[in-house]
Protein backbone atom coordinates (compact mmCIF):
# COMPACT_ATOMS: atom_id res chain seq x y z
CA UNK A 1 0.00 0.00 0.00
CA UNK A 2 1.38 3.32 -1.15
CA UNK A 3 1.40 5.93 1.67
CA UNK A 4 3.99 8.69 1.02
CA UNK A 5 5.76 9.77 4.21
CA UNK A 6 5.80 13.48 3.36
CA UNK A 7 1.99 13.85 3.33
CA UNK A 8 -0.68 14.16 6.00
CA UNK A 9 -3.88 12.14 5.98
CA UNK A 10 -7.44 12.02 7.24
CA UNK A 11 -9.51 9.10 8.46
CA UNK A 12 -11.74 9.71 5.41
CA UNK A 13 -8.82 8.88 3.10
CA UNK A 14 -7.80 12.30 1.85
CA UNK A 15 -4.11 13.20 1.60
CA UNK A 16 -2.99 16.74 2.37
CA UNK A 17 0.27 18.44 1.24
CA UNK A 18 1.57 21.78 2.54
CA UNK A 19 2.76 24.11 -0.19
CA UNK A 20 5.40 26.84 0.12
CA UNK A 21 2.80 29.56 -0.50
CA UNK A 22 0.80 28.55 2.55
CA UNK A 23 -1.94 26.71 0.69
CA UNK A 24 -2.57 22.96 0.98
CA UNK A 25 -3.22 20.52 -1.87
CA UNK A 26 -5.74 17.72 -1.29
CA UNK A 27 -6.43 14.43 -3.05
CA UNK A 28 -7.53 10.89 -2.21
CA UNK A 29 -5.22 8.08 -1.18
CA UNK A 30 -4.20 4.92 -3.00
CA UNK A 31 -6.31 2.96 -0.50
CA UNK A 32 -9.35 5.08 -1.36
CA UNK A 33 -9.01 4.74 -5.14
CA UNK A 34 -8.56 0.97 -4.80
CA UNK A 35 -11.63 0.66 -2.62
CA UNK A 36 -13.75 2.78 -4.96
CA UNK A 37 -12.71 1.08 -8.19
CA UNK A 38 -12.68 2.73 -11.60
CA UNK A 39 -13.68 6.39 -11.19
CA UNK A 40 -16.08 7.76 -13.79
CA UNK A 41 -17.24 11.11 -12.40
CA UNK A 42 -15.67 13.85 -10.33
CA UNK A 43 -17.33 17.04 -9.08
CA UNK A 44 -15.02 19.68 -7.63
CA UNK A 45 -15.89 22.74 -5.51
CA UNK A 46 -16.07 26.28 -6.84
CA UNK A 47 -12.91 28.37 -6.45
CA UNK A 48 -13.57 30.96 -3.75
CA UNK A 49 -15.90 28.72 -1.72
CA UNK A 50 -15.31 28.85 2.01
CA UNK A 51 -15.35 25.45 3.65
CA UNK A 52 -15.35 24.19 7.22
CA UNK A 53 -13.00 21.45 8.40
CA UNK A 54 -14.49 18.02 7.50
CA UNK A 55 -17.13 19.64 5.28
CA UNK A 56 -18.05 17.56 2.22
CA UNK A 57 -17.02 19.71 -0.75
CA UNK A 58 -16.39 17.31 -3.65
CA UNK A 59 -17.84 14.07 -4.95
CA UNK A 60 -16.23 11.12 -6.69
CA UNK A 61 -18.26 8.40 -8.33
CA UNK A 62 -16.94 5.05 -9.35
CA UNK A 63 -18.93 2.53 -11.31
CA UNK A 64 -20.20 1.03 -8.09
CA UNK A 65 -20.53 3.90 -5.59
CA UNK A 66 -20.54 7.63 -4.91
CA UNK A 67 -18.28 9.03 -2.22
CA UNK A 68 -17.96 12.46 -0.63
CA UNK A 69 -14.56 14.14 -0.35
CA UNK A 70 -14.04 16.29 2.73
CA UNK A 71 -12.19 19.58 3.07
CA UNK A 72 -9.77 18.32 5.79
CA UNK A 73 -9.10 21.88 7.00
CA UNK A 74 -11.27 25.01 7.26
CA UNK A 75 -10.40 27.58 4.61
CA UNK A 76 -11.06 28.93 1.13
CA UNK A 77 -10.81 26.95 -2.11
CA UNK A 78 -8.04 28.51 -4.24
CA UNK A 79 -7.78 26.04 -7.10
CA UNK A 80 -9.29 22.91 -8.64
CA UNK A 81 -7.78 20.35 -10.99
CA UNK A 82 -10.01 20.74 -14.05
CA UNK A 83 -8.13 18.23 -16.29
CA UNK A 84 -8.63 15.50 -13.68
CA UNK A 85 -12.33 16.37 -13.44
CA UNK A 86 -12.52 15.63 -17.17
CA UNK A 87 -10.54 12.38 -16.79
CA UNK A 88 -11.35 10.89 -13.36
CA UNK A 89 -9.54 7.65 -14.19
CA UNK A 90 -6.29 9.58 -13.63
CA UNK A 91 -7.01 9.38 -9.91
CA UNK A 92 -6.93 5.57 -10.10
CA UNK A 93 -3.69 5.64 -12.09
CA UNK A 94 -1.87 8.27 -10.00
CA UNK A 95 -3.73 9.13 -6.77
CA UNK A 96 -0.94 11.32 -5.35
CA UNK A 97 -0.24 13.12 -8.64
CA UNK A 98 -3.90 13.65 -9.59
CA UNK A 99 -4.69 16.26 -6.94
CA UNK A 100 -8.29 17.44 -6.61
CA UNK A 101 -8.35 20.91 -5.06
CA UNK A 102 -6.23 23.45 -3.20
CA UNK A 103 -7.27 25.57 -0.26
CA UNK A 104 -5.84 28.34 1.90
CA UNK A 105 -6.39 27.19 5.51
CA UNK A 106 -7.76 29.56 8.11
CA UNK A 107 -5.27 28.02 10.57
CA UNK A 108 -2.14 26.68 8.84
CA UNK A 109 -0.93 25.01 12.03
CA UNK A 110 -4.01 22.78 12.03
CA UNK A 111 -2.32 20.54 9.47
CA UNK A 112 -0.24 19.13 12.33
CA UNK A 113 -3.46 17.68 13.80
CA UNK A 114 -3.95 15.44 10.77
CA UNK A 115 -2.67 11.85 10.70
CA UNK A 116 0.90 11.22 9.67
CA UNK A 117 1.73 8.33 7.32
CA UNK A 118 2.25 5.84 10.12
CA UNK A 119 -1.00 6.74 11.87
CA UNK A 120 -2.93 6.57 8.57
CA UNK A 121 -1.44 3.19 7.80
CA UNK A 122 -2.52 1.94 11.21
CA UNK A 123 -6.02 3.31 10.68
CA UNK A 124 -6.56 1.47 7.40
CA UNK A 125 -5.06 -1.69 8.82
CA UNK A 126 -8.24 -1.97 10.84
CA UNK A 127 -10.54 -1.73 7.79
CA UNK B 1 -17.84 -18.07 7.14
CA UNK B 2 -18.38 -17.16 3.48
CA UNK B 3 -19.10 -19.85 0.90
CA UNK B 4 -16.37 -20.46 -1.65
CA UNK B 5 -16.44 -21.82 -5.18
CA UNK B 6 -13.75 -24.29 -6.35
CA UNK B 7 -12.06 -21.31 -8.06
CA UNK B 8 -11.49 -19.24 -4.93
CA UNK B 9 -7.72 -19.82 -4.89
CA UNK B 10 -7.53 -19.06 -8.63
CA UNK B 11 -9.16 -15.66 -8.05
CA UNK B 12 -6.83 -14.75 -5.22
CA UNK B 13 -3.80 -15.88 -7.23
CA UNK B 14 -4.93 -13.58 -10.06
CA UNK B 15 -5.02 -10.59 -7.71
CA UNK B 16 -8.78 -10.38 -7.33
CA UNK B 17 -10.41 -7.93 -4.96
CA UNK B 18 -12.86 -10.23 -3.16
CA UNK B 19 -16.24 -9.27 -1.75
CA UNK B 20 -19.10 -10.87 0.13
CA UNK B 21 -21.67 -11.47 -2.60
CA UNK B 22 -24.80 -12.85 -0.95
CA UNK B 23 -22.74 -15.02 1.38
CA UNK B 24 -20.23 -16.05 -1.30
CA UNK B 25 -16.56 -14.94 -1.35
CA UNK B 26 -16.38 -13.66 -4.93
CA UNK B 27 -14.10 -11.51 -7.13
CA UNK B 28 -15.47 -8.05 -7.90
CA UNK B 29 -12.51 -7.27 -10.18
CA UNK B 30 -8.89 -8.27 -10.81
CA UNK B 31 -7.51 -4.73 -11.13
CA UNK B 32 -9.91 -2.80 -13.37
CA UNK B 33 -13.54 -3.66 -13.98
CA UNK B 34 -13.62 -1.32 -16.96
CA UNK B 35 -10.69 -3.11 -18.60
CA UNK B 36 -12.40 -6.46 -17.90
CA UNK B 37 -15.65 -5.15 -19.40
CA UNK B 38 -13.82 -4.02 -22.54
CA UNK B 39 -11.99 -7.35 -22.81
CA UNK B 40 -15.38 -9.10 -23.01
CA UNK B 41 -16.69 -6.68 -25.63
CA UNK B 42 -13.58 -6.93 -27.83
CA UNK B 43 -11.93 -10.29 -27.11
CA UNK B 44 -12.76 -12.88 -24.42
CA UNK B 45 -13.29 -12.75 -20.67
CA UNK B 46 -14.31 -15.41 -18.17
CA UNK B 47 -16.53 -15.33 -15.10
CA UNK B 48 -16.73 -17.82 -12.26
CA UNK B 49 -20.47 -18.46 -12.03
CA UNK B 50 -20.20 -21.54 -9.83
CA UNK B 51 -22.21 -19.81 -7.13
CA UNK B 52 -25.25 -20.14 -9.39
CA UNK B 53 -27.08 -23.40 -8.94
CA UNK B 54 -27.61 -26.13 -11.50
CA UNK B 55 -30.64 -28.24 -10.63
CA UNK B 56 -31.47 -31.43 -12.53
CA UNK B 57 -35.10 -32.48 -12.86
CA UNK B 58 -35.47 -36.14 -13.84
CA UNK B 59 -38.25 -38.64 -14.35
CA UNK B 60 -41.27 -39.40 -16.49
CA UNK B 61 -43.49 -36.35 -16.67
CA UNK B 62 -40.73 -33.77 -16.28
CA UNK B 63 -41.99 -31.77 -19.27
CA UNK B 64 -45.58 -31.71 -18.00
CA UNK B 65 -44.39 -30.53 -14.61
CA UNK B 66 -42.41 -27.65 -16.13
CA UNK B 67 -45.35 -26.69 -18.37
CA UNK B 68 -47.15 -26.00 -15.12
CA UNK B 69 -44.34 -24.60 -12.99
CA UNK B 70 -42.79 -22.10 -15.43
CA UNK B 71 -44.25 -18.97 -17.01
CA UNK B 72 -42.52 -19.59 -20.34
CA UNK B 73 -43.57 -22.60 -22.38
CA UNK B 74 -41.12 -25.55 -22.44
CA UNK B 75 -43.01 -27.00 -25.41
CA UNK B 76 -40.86 -24.56 -27.37
CA UNK B 77 -37.99 -26.94 -26.56
CA UNK B 78 -38.06 -29.72 -29.14
CA UNK B 79 -34.39 -30.13 -30.04
CA UNK B 80 -32.27 -31.80 -27.31
CA UNK B 81 -29.98 -29.21 -25.73
CA UNK B 82 -32.28 -26.26 -26.52
CA UNK B 83 -32.60 -23.67 -23.73
CA UNK B 84 -35.38 -21.36 -22.61
CA UNK B 85 -35.29 -18.25 -20.40
CA UNK B 86 -38.24 -18.13 -18.03
CA UNK B 87 -39.56 -16.67 -14.84
CA UNK B 88 -40.69 -18.78 -11.93
CA UNK B 89 -43.85 -17.11 -10.60
CA UNK B 90 -45.93 -17.14 -7.47
CA UNK B 91 -49.68 -17.72 -7.80
CA UNK B 92 -50.02 -13.93 -7.34
CA UNK B 93 -48.07 -13.48 -10.60
CA UNK B 94 -44.98 -11.99 -8.99
CA UNK B 95 -41.44 -13.20 -9.64
CA UNK B 96 -39.70 -15.81 -7.50
CA UNK B 97 -36.67 -15.94 -9.82
CA UNK B 98 -35.57 -15.91 -13.44
CA UNK B 99 -33.81 -18.97 -14.78
CA UNK B 100 -32.73 -20.92 -17.84
CA UNK B 101 -34.04 -24.42 -18.48
CA UNK B 102 -32.37 -26.86 -20.92
CA UNK B 103 -34.25 -29.76 -22.49
CA UNK B 104 -31.85 -32.72 -22.52
CA UNK B 105 -34.25 -35.71 -22.65
CA UNK B 106 -37.98 -36.08 -22.12
CA UNK B 107 -37.14 -37.34 -18.64
CA UNK B 108 -34.25 -34.92 -17.99
CA UNK B 109 -34.36 -31.12 -17.87
CA UNK B 110 -31.50 -29.04 -16.45
CA UNK B 111 -32.34 -25.75 -14.74
CA UNK B 112 -29.89 -22.98 -13.78
CA UNK B 113 -31.06 -20.60 -11.05
CA UNK B 114 -29.52 -17.57 -9.34
CA UNK B 115 -27.16 -17.99 -6.41
CA UNK B 116 -29.09 -15.89 -3.93
CA UNK B 117 -32.42 -17.56 -4.67
CA UNK B 118 -31.30 -21.17 -5.14
CA UNK B 119 -32.52 -22.43 -1.77
CA UNK B 120 -35.83 -20.61 -2.13
CA UNK B 121 -36.35 -21.90 -5.69
CA UNK B 122 -35.55 -25.49 -4.77
CA UNK B 123 -37.91 -25.41 -1.79
CA UNK B 124 -40.66 -23.92 -3.97
CA UNK B 125 -40.19 -26.53 -6.72
CA UNK B 126 -40.12 -29.36 -4.16
CA UNK B 127 -43.39 -28.06 -2.78
CA UNK B 128 -44.96 -28.11 -6.23
CA UNK B 129 -43.57 -31.58 -6.96
CA UNK B 130 -45.01 -32.97 -3.75
CA UNK B 131 -48.51 -32.06 -4.90
CA UNK B 132 -48.20 -32.68 -8.62
CA UNK B 133 -45.38 -35.07 -9.54
CA UNK B 134 -44.05 -37.05 -6.62
CA UNK B 135 -42.14 -39.43 -8.89
CA UNK B 136 -39.79 -36.76 -10.27
CA UNK B 137 -36.41 -36.15 -8.66
CA UNK B 138 -34.92 -32.70 -8.23
CA UNK B 139 -31.17 -32.75 -7.67
CA UNK B 140 -29.14 -29.62 -6.90
CA UNK B 141 -25.75 -30.20 -8.54
CA UNK B 142 -23.46 -28.67 -5.94
CA UNK B 143 -20.73 -30.95 -7.35
CA UNK B 144 -20.54 -28.82 -10.52
CA UNK B 145 -18.65 -25.58 -11.13
CA UNK B 146 -19.38 -23.24 -14.04
CA UNK B 147 -17.24 -20.80 -16.02
CA UNK B 148 -18.84 -18.32 -18.44
CA UNK B 149 -16.47 -17.45 -21.30
CA UNK B 150 -17.81 -14.46 -23.20
CA UNK B 151 -16.75 -12.24 -26.09
CA UNK B 152 -16.24 -12.35 -29.85
CA UNK B 153 -13.18 -14.62 -29.38
CA UNK B 154 -14.70 -16.68 -26.57
CA UNK B 155 -15.71 -19.78 -28.48
CA UNK B 156 -12.46 -19.89 -30.48
CA UNK B 157 -10.45 -19.64 -27.26
CA UNK B 158 -12.53 -22.31 -25.53
CA UNK B 159 -11.78 -24.64 -28.45
CA UNK B 160 -8.08 -23.81 -28.24
CA UNK B 161 -7.91 -24.33 -24.49
CA UNK B 162 -10.20 -27.35 -24.15
CA UNK B 163 -8.94 -29.94 -26.59
CA UNK B 164 -11.61 -32.07 -28.16
CA UNK B 165 -14.52 -29.69 -27.64
CA UNK B 166 -14.48 -28.03 -31.05
CA UNK B 167 -15.77 -30.97 -33.06
CA UNK B 168 -18.70 -31.43 -30.70
CA UNK B 169 -19.68 -27.77 -30.34
CA UNK B 170 -18.65 -25.95 -33.53
CA UNK B 171 -22.19 -26.27 -34.89
CA UNK B 172 -23.95 -25.44 -31.61
CA UNK B 173 -26.52 -22.71 -32.24
CA UNK B 174 -27.19 -19.87 -29.79
CA UNK B 175 -29.23 -20.98 -26.77
CA UNK B 176 -28.37 -24.63 -27.21
CA UNK B 177 -26.20 -26.84 -24.96
CA UNK B 178 -24.38 -30.11 -25.36
CA UNK B 179 -22.74 -32.60 -23.01
CA UNK B 180 -19.22 -33.37 -24.18
CA UNK B 181 -16.78 -35.99 -22.92
CA UNK B 182 -13.33 -34.60 -22.23
CA UNK B 183 -10.16 -35.21 -20.29
CA UNK B 184 -11.83 -33.31 -17.39
CA UNK B 185 -14.87 -35.58 -17.38
CA UNK B 186 -18.22 -34.59 -18.80
CA UNK B 187 -18.46 -30.92 -19.77
CA UNK B 188 -21.83 -29.24 -20.19
CA UNK B 189 -21.25 -26.55 -22.82
CA UNK B 190 -24.04 -24.05 -23.47
CA UNK B 191 -23.99 -21.26 -26.01
CA UNK B 192 -25.60 -18.86 -23.56
CA UNK B 193 -24.47 -15.91 -21.49
CA UNK B 194 -25.28 -12.78 -19.57
CA UNK B 195 -23.24 -10.20 -21.46
CA UNK B 196 -24.80 -9.64 -24.87
CA UNK B 197 -21.74 -11.22 -26.49
CA UNK B 198 -21.33 -14.69 -27.99
CA UNK B 199 -19.68 -17.36 -25.88
CA UNK B 200 -20.03 -20.56 -23.90
CA UNK B 201 -21.00 -21.28 -20.33
CA UNK B 202 -19.12 -24.43 -19.34
CA UNK B 203 -20.11 -26.62 -16.41
CA UNK B 204 -17.52 -29.08 -15.14
CA UNK B 205 -17.08 -31.18 -12.05
CA UNK B 206 -15.82 -28.93 -9.28
CA UNK B 207 -12.53 -30.75 -8.75
CA UNK B 208 -11.49 -29.94 -12.34
CA UNK B 209 -12.59 -26.30 -12.39
CA UNK B 210 -9.22 -24.78 -11.51
CA UNK B 211 -7.53 -26.73 -14.33
CA UNK B 212 -10.08 -25.45 -16.84
CA UNK B 213 -9.63 -21.89 -15.58
CA UNK B 214 -5.85 -22.21 -15.96
CA UNK B 215 -6.17 -23.65 -19.48
CA UNK B 216 -8.44 -20.78 -20.51
CA UNK B 217 -6.17 -18.15 -18.99
CA UNK B 218 -3.23 -19.70 -20.85
CA UNK B 219 -4.86 -18.95 -24.22
CA UNK B 220 -5.58 -15.36 -23.26
CA UNK B 221 -9.07 -15.44 -21.78
CA UNK B 222 -9.15 -12.62 -19.23
CA UNK B 223 -10.57 -13.23 -15.75
CA UNK B 224 -13.50 -10.83 -15.22
CA UNK B 225 -15.30 -10.11 -11.97
CA UNK B 226 -18.78 -9.27 -10.74
CA UNK B 227 -18.25 -5.57 -11.41
CA UNK B 228 -17.79 -6.14 -15.13
CA UNK B 229 -20.58 -8.72 -15.10
CA UNK B 230 -22.99 -6.03 -13.96
CA UNK B 231 -21.96 -3.34 -16.47
CA UNK B 232 -22.04 -5.89 -19.29
CA UNK B 233 -25.50 -7.29 -18.51
CA UNK B 234 -26.96 -3.81 -18.05
CA UNK B 235 -25.60 -2.67 -21.42
CA UNK B 236 -27.19 -5.82 -22.86
CA UNK B 237 -30.54 -4.87 -21.33
CA UNK B 238 -30.65 -7.98 -19.16
CA UNK B 239 -32.49 -8.01 -15.83
CA UNK B 240 -30.92 -8.78 -12.48
CA UNK B 241 -33.20 -10.60 -10.04
CA UNK B 242 -33.48 -8.82 -6.75
CA UNK B 243 -33.01 -5.42 -8.37
CA UNK B 244 -35.05 -5.23 -11.58
CA UNK B 245 -37.69 -7.63 -10.33
CA UNK B 246 -38.58 -9.44 -7.12
CA UNK B 247 -41.54 -10.99 -5.38
CA UNK B 248 -43.34 -7.64 -5.32
CA UNK B 249 -43.62 -7.13 -9.06
CA UNK B 250 -44.95 -9.04 -12.05
CA UNK B 251 -42.91 -9.92 -15.14
CA UNK B 252 -45.19 -7.63 -17.16
CA UNK B 253 -43.87 -4.57 -15.35
CA UNK B 254 -40.29 -5.84 -15.51
CA UNK B 255 -39.72 -5.92 -19.24
CA UNK B 256 -40.33 -9.68 -19.23
CA UNK B 257 -43.73 -10.00 -20.90
CA UNK B 258 -41.92 -11.67 -23.80
CA UNK B 259 -40.95 -14.54 -21.47
CA UNK B 260 -44.51 -15.20 -20.31
CA UNK B 261 -46.57 -17.35 -22.64
CA UNK B 262 -50.17 -16.35 -21.98
CA UNK B 263 -51.32 -17.43 -25.44
CA UNK B 264 -51.26 -21.19 -25.07
CA UNK B 265 -54.16 -22.95 -23.28
CA UNK B 266 -51.94 -24.55 -20.63
CA UNK B 267 -52.41 -23.52 -17.04
CA UNK B 268 -49.31 -22.45 -15.12
CA UNK B 269 -48.57 -20.99 -11.70
CA UNK B 270 -49.30 -17.26 -11.84
CA UNK B 271 -51.27 -17.30 -15.11
CA UNK B 272 -54.61 -16.27 -13.62
CA UNK B 273 -53.06 -13.22 -11.97
CA UNK B 274 -51.57 -12.00 -15.25
CA UNK B 275 -54.21 -12.80 -17.88
CA UNK B 276 -56.34 -9.70 -18.55
CA UNK B 277 -54.30 -7.69 -16.04
CA UNK B 278 -52.28 -5.24 -18.14
CA UNK B 279 -49.73 -3.42 -16.04
CA UNK B 280 -49.61 0.31 -15.47
CA UNK B 281 -45.82 0.29 -15.24
CA UNK B 282 -43.03 -0.77 -17.57
CA UNK B 283 -39.30 -1.38 -17.33
CA UNK B 284 -37.43 0.73 -19.84
CA UNK B 285 -33.93 2.07 -20.54
CA UNK B 286 -32.49 5.49 -19.66
CA UNK B 287 -29.27 7.21 -20.67
CA UNK B 288 -28.06 10.15 -18.60
CA UNK B 289 -27.67 13.27 -20.75
CA UNK B 290 -26.72 15.94 -18.15
CA UNK B 291 -23.38 15.70 -16.38
CA UNK B 292 -23.67 15.34 -12.63
CA UNK B 293 -23.19 11.77 -11.50
CA UNK B 294 -24.17 8.19 -12.16
CA UNK B 295 -27.68 6.74 -12.42
CA UNK B 296 -28.24 4.29 -9.58
CA UNK B 297 -30.93 2.00 -8.15
CA UNK B 298 -33.72 3.73 -6.21
CA UNK B 299 -33.22 7.20 -7.67
CA UNK B 300 -36.56 8.88 -8.39
CA UNK B 301 -37.44 9.56 -12.02
CA UNK B 302 -39.85 12.41 -12.89
CA UNK B 303 -41.87 11.97 -16.10
CA UNK B 304 -44.85 13.74 -17.70
CA UNK B 305 -46.99 10.77 -16.66
CA UNK B 306 -45.85 10.60 -13.04
CA UNK B 307 -42.88 9.42 -11.03
CA UNK B 308 -40.95 6.21 -11.41
CA UNK B 309 -37.77 4.70 -10.02
CA UNK B 310 -34.46 3.42 -11.31
CA UNK B 311 -34.03 -0.30 -10.60
CA UNK B 312 -30.45 -0.72 -11.88
CA UNK B 313 -27.96 1.95 -12.91
CA UNK B 314 -24.30 2.16 -13.75
CA UNK B 315 -21.68 3.79 -15.93
CA UNK B 316 -21.50 2.15 -19.36
CA UNK B 317 -17.93 1.84 -20.64
CA UNK B 318 -19.17 1.03 -24.16
CA UNK B 319 -21.42 4.11 -24.37
CA UNK B 320 -19.14 6.21 -22.13
CA UNK B 321 -22.21 7.48 -20.28
CA UNK B 322 -24.42 6.44 -17.43
CA UNK B 323 -27.29 4.05 -18.23
CA UNK B 324 -30.12 2.58 -16.23
CA UNK B 325 -33.22 0.40 -16.19
CA UNK B 326 -36.18 2.21 -14.69
CA UNK B 327 -39.72 1.24 -13.76
CA UNK B 328 -41.83 4.06 -15.18
CA UNK B 329 -45.52 4.62 -15.92
CA UNK B 330 -46.63 2.96 -19.18
CA UNK B 331 -46.90 5.46 -22.00
CA UNK B 332 -43.47 6.98 -21.49
CA UNK B 333 -41.78 6.25 -24.82
CA UNK B 334 -38.25 5.98 -26.25
CA UNK B 335 -36.94 9.37 -27.33
CA UNK B 336 -38.69 11.25 -24.53
CA UNK B 337 -36.78 13.15 -21.87
CA UNK B 338 -37.22 12.55 -18.13
CA UNK B 339 -35.56 13.98 -15.01
CA UNK B 340 -33.66 11.89 -12.47
CA UNK B 341 -33.02 13.00 -8.90
CA UNK B 342 -29.27 12.53 -8.37
CA UNK B 343 -28.13 13.79 -4.99
CA UNK B 344 -29.96 17.12 -4.73
CA UNK B 345 -30.31 17.92 -8.45
CA UNK B 346 -32.63 16.97 -11.31
CA UNK B 347 -30.56 15.66 -14.21
CA UNK B 348 -31.93 15.14 -17.70
CA UNK B 349 -32.06 11.59 -19.06
CA UNK B 350 -33.43 10.19 -22.31
CA UNK B 351 -35.66 7.13 -22.59
CA UNK B 352 -34.20 4.52 -24.95
CA UNK B 353 -35.12 1.10 -26.27
CA UNK B 354 -33.14 -1.86 -25.00
CA UNK B 355 -30.50 -3.13 -25.39
CA UNK B 356 -28.03 -0.31 -25.05
CA UNK B 357 -25.26 -2.26 -26.81
CA UNK B 358 -24.80 -5.41 -28.84
CA UNK B 359 -21.74 -7.10 -30.38
CA UNK B 360 -19.44 -4.57 -28.77
CA UNK B 361 -21.20 -1.51 -30.21
CA UNK B 362 -23.53 1.10 -28.79
CA UNK B 363 -27.07 0.98 -30.22
CA UNK B 364 -28.11 4.28 -28.67
CA UNK B 365 -28.47 7.10 -31.19
CA UNK B 366 -26.47 10.22 -30.24
CA UNK B 367 -28.53 12.92 -28.49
Amino acid sequence: MNIPANLRYTASHEWVRSEADGTVTIGITDHAQGALGDLVYLELPEVGRKVAAAEACAVVESVKAASDIYASLAGEITGVNKPVAEAPEQVNKDPYGAWLFKLRPVEPSAIANLLDARAYEASIGDE
Amino acid sequence: MLKQTPLNASHRAAGARMVDFGGWDMPVHYGSQIDEHNAVRTDAGMFDVSHMRIVDLEGVGARDFLLYALANNVDKLKEPGKALYSCLLKPEGTVIDDLIVYFLREDFFRIVVNAGTADKDIAWLRGLLATRARKLSLEPRTDLAMIAVQGPQARAKVWRALRGTEAATAALKPFVAKRVDSEWGELFIARTGYTGEDGFEVAVTGTKAAELWRALAAVGVRPAGLGARDTLRLEAGMNLYGQDMDENVSPLESGLAWTVDLASPRDFVGKAALVDHPSSRQLIGLVLVDKGGVLRAHQTVRTDRGDGEITSGTFSPTLNQSIALARLPTGVAPGEMVRVLVRDRELAARVVKLPFARNGKSLVPPA
